[in-house]
């Protein structure tokens, strides 16, 4: 508890945690329709990616562009949970197998596959989404960095690894949902999950879950971890050389990574109500990169900010302009980098900060905190 | 040096914080559940007024769909400008909101749920490919929408709140086996698709009928992985099992490696037998006509059908959107999408979606399109011709 106090309270980083708590959990539920917010509920569960981004590439240096794996992970496993139990065999009666999903009647498979099974149980789909990525991370993430595999090599397979992913998800469809994914999803034990009710219910969990991950990262990242992390990414070789075990942190805050972008995939199965391999594959994963570079990739408040604006350009610019929008998304994007490389958080340290440290100092009579020593304590 | 100053001051502010921060989430929560109970009644009105009713339009104007989804796109406002030129329907003019799917199956859900909830459109022309239908079906029902959508399709699917003026699998299939056999004396059949749920259905449908109905057999039967360009070992295949007839529903990009091979091979109309299920005038395009010579497609529309209603579509449909725009089966059906909702919503007497679905399911609603007479089954499909052409 009071490593967590120290990261997060009484550091200049709470006001923005708090901002943004009160933005998500108040200003958006009160300024907006069902409809609208749960949209933002959707483009918040791509922020659980770009968070985990944060650490994983803004600190570790480690551009993963991969993320939708392990979104992909999370969604589908929540899906299968909700799939079976929208499949009861009272409801599929009409199938040549009642009981099974009714993409696999499609296909022709007559039972249910054995991997199918353990998702019956919400519990271990809870456990699922939590330790799936997490073991796939590590394997992944072993066999890589124990070798020295880093830089754009990691990027280069990990994206491969995502056309993979997609591509086994779209090929085994009697057991996927291929390339339509797994829809119609209705209740989660017996809780009708598209009612407006639930669907505000739905949206605060998810915010709530966004805000505590985005904690868990301030604390990891306000650690020595998150020094070393620093460290390595800028001299990996000196960090080797003073006797640090280099590959491990870098497995651990990938494993940490992804398991936040799971919560994410599982969120957004529940925003959207279907999943699909449409966001798992490589086009996505990069967006996933964009929104935190966006955002700023050294801030994990900014990630957030980023994937809302980015998602709502998207939303907002398309409902516009049928047509044209992905331009008007490109001159974002490249306006973004050119203008403001260091993204939304950069704006803000630039022009919004120095006047809240000054106001800090009035307030609290000149102990406010010193302008050299507060660079790079932000999280 | 520390890159942690610590400041002794805060936890004080910060217990004050912490109680704002949960009181404000509270009053947040109550405000919410007030607001949800009044906007759930909202939902079911439809945007009408005296003048003009409002109607959305849902296809992928960008995307690997674009290509395919741009004549429906076309057809469906052809519809609509000619509806809106005769008075519009009940003496209101339509306005078309026009939304992009961009080829991704949430946005489909996505937009979908923004015309019924945001927009209160009467119905929404749209969708091309089964997953973006899969993706837009539990908001169509939940919302309680109309759609009319356009595509040939695989069937085993029939929702209150959709309109197939497409043709489904057992229609597409059925007729054309029987024909192949007949004319073509075919004994022995080879099936091909792409590698997802409408090949693999149509497929399973042939496979019943062939061996059933038409005694004949099944030498092979294979799938391709969607947007596979490398058929070689198929075609060796082929060579070796000689059918009488090449059964194929191979989609999109495809179908150009796919013949370009076949010809290569030296298998072409000539000498071989092959009717296509997925190949209308927009995949020709691409596909390239010296390819094609001879071989058949099954479908229930062709631009060069010699009827008056199709003359005069064509030269409408070229004269607002260019010479050369070829116009598909697709396209066609698209293009039936809005008659046939003008037509339910005059008997209705009401833009209602719970009464335009009793009309539509009366069993009486007609429309003299371009590929013939059709009529609207009360199962939400339209019974139709099926062609065979050759190409």
């Amino acid at each position: 508890m009071k490593g967590f106090g120290k990261a997060v309270l009484g550091k200049p980083g709470f006001v923005d945690l708090l901002v943004m708590a009160v933005i998500i959990l108040v200003v958006f539920p009160l300024a907006l329709d069902i409809f609208r917010l749960n949209l933002m509920g959707k483009y918040l569960t791509f922020a659980y990616c770009a968070v985990g981004l944060v650490m994983l590439w803004g600190y570790g240096g480690i551009l993963s562009l991969g993320q939708g794996i392990f979104f992909g992970i999370g969604g589908y496993c929540m899906a299968m949970f909700l799939k079976l139990e929208a499949s009861d065999p009272v409801s599929t009666a009409h199938q040549t197998t009642p009981g099974i999903p009714d993409f696999m009647d499609w296909n022709q498979v007559t039972q249910l596959p054995l991997f199918w099974e353990p998702f019956h149980s919400f519990i271990f789909t809870l456990f699922a989404i939590v330790v799936i990525p997490a073991l796939t991370a590590y394997v992944i993430g072993v066999s890589m960095f124990k070798r020295r595999v880093s830089g754009v090599y990691f990027s280069i397979i990990t994206q491969a690894i995502a056309a993979i992913v997609t591509i086994l998800v779209v090929g085994q469809q009697g057991f996927t949902g291929g390339i339509n994914g797994i829809t119609d999803l209705k209740t989660l034990h017996g809780w009708d999950i598209n009612t407006d009710s639930a669907k505000y219910i739905l949206y605060f969990v998810n915010g709530v879950l966004l805000i505590l991950s985005v904690i868990l990262g301030k604390v990891v990242l306000s650690t020595k971890l998150g020094r070393l992390l620093l460290a390595l990414r800028d001299k990996e070789d000196r960090v080797r050389f003073s006797g640090y075990d280099v590959s491990s942190y870098k497995v651990f805050v990938f494993c940490l990574a992804a398991v936040v972008s799971s919560v994410g995939g599982a969120m957004f199965t529940l925003q959207v109500g279907f999943m699909s391999p449409s966001i798992i594959g490589i086009v996505p994963s990069i967006e996933m990169v964009i929104f935190a570079a966006v955002g700023g990739r050294m801030s994990l408040v900014g990630a957030v900010y980023g994937a809302l604006l980015v998602n709502y350009g998207k939303t907002a610019f398309s409902e516009t302009f049928p047509t044209l929008w992905l331009f008007f998304m490109g001159f974002l994007f490249v306006g973004v980098v050119m203008m403001f490389p260091e993204g939304l958080s950069g704006l803000y340290k630039t022009y919004v900060e120095p006047r809240q440290r000054r106001w800090m100092m009035k307030v609290k009579g000149g102990k406010g905190i010193p302008e050299q020593l507060n660079e790079n304590a932000r999280v | 040096m520390s890159f942690f100053p610590c400041h002794q001051g805060f936890p004080a502010e910060a217990r004050k914080f912490r109680k704002l921060l949960v009181k404000s989430v509270l009053a947040g929560m109550i405000a919410n559940v007030l607001f949800a109970a009044q906007s759930s009644q909202a939902a079911s009105n439809i945007a009408v007024t005296d003048k003009e009713v409002v109607v959305g339009q849902l296809h992928s104007s960008t995307g690997t769909m674009a290509i395919s989804e741009t004549g429906a796109i076309e057809a469906e406002q052809l519809a609509i400008s000619q509806i809106n030129a005769m008075g519009g329907v009940l003496g209101r003019k339509i306005r078309v909101i026009q939304e992009d799917g961009a080829s991704d199956w949430p946005t489909f859900a996505e937009k979908a749920k923004k015309l019924l909830e945001s927009d209160h459109v009467a119905a929404i022309f749209g969708c091309w490919t089964s997953a973006s239908r899969k993706a837009v079906l539990p908001v169509l029902e939940r919302d309680n929408g109309l759609l009319y959508y356009p595509t040939f399709y695989e069937g085993l699917e029939q929702s209150k709140n959709v309109v197939y003026t497409g043709q489904e699998a057992t229609q597409q299939v059925f007729a054309g086996l029987d024909w192949v056999a007949k004319t073509k004396h075919a004994k022995t059949f080879y099936l091909i698709g792409s590698d997802y749920i409408w090949p693999r259905t149509t497929m399973k449908l042939a496979r019943k009928y062939i061996e059933n109905v038409l005694h004949g057999k099944i030498v092979g039967e294979e799938y391709a992985a969607l947007g596979s360009t490398e058929f070689g070992s198929t075609i060796n295949k082929i060579r070796l099992k000689k059918p009488d007839v090449i059964y194929a529903a191979v989609v999109g990009g495809s179908n150009v490696s796919w013949f370009k091979q076949l010809k290569a091979a030296g298998i072409n109309g000539g000498n071989q037998t092959l009717l296509t299920l997925s190949v209308t005038e927009d995949e020709a395009k691409g596909i390239g006509g010296e390819n094609l010579v001879g071989f058949y497609s099954a479908m229930k529309y062709f631009e060069s059908l010699d009827t008056p209603e199709n003359k005069k579509f064509v030269s409408q449909f070229h004269a607002k959107w260019g010479e050369n725009a070829p116009i598909g089966d697709v396209t066609q059906a698209a293009y039936e999408g809005p008659w046939l909702w003008k037509k339910a919503v005059e008997m209705a007497g009401s833009f209602d979606t719970d009464k335009v679905v009793k009309a539509e399911e009366s069993g009486k609603i007609t429309f003299d399109a371009p590929e013939g007479l059709i009529y609207l089954e009360p199962n939400h499909h339209l019974k139709t011709k099926l062609r065979n052409g050759e190409w």
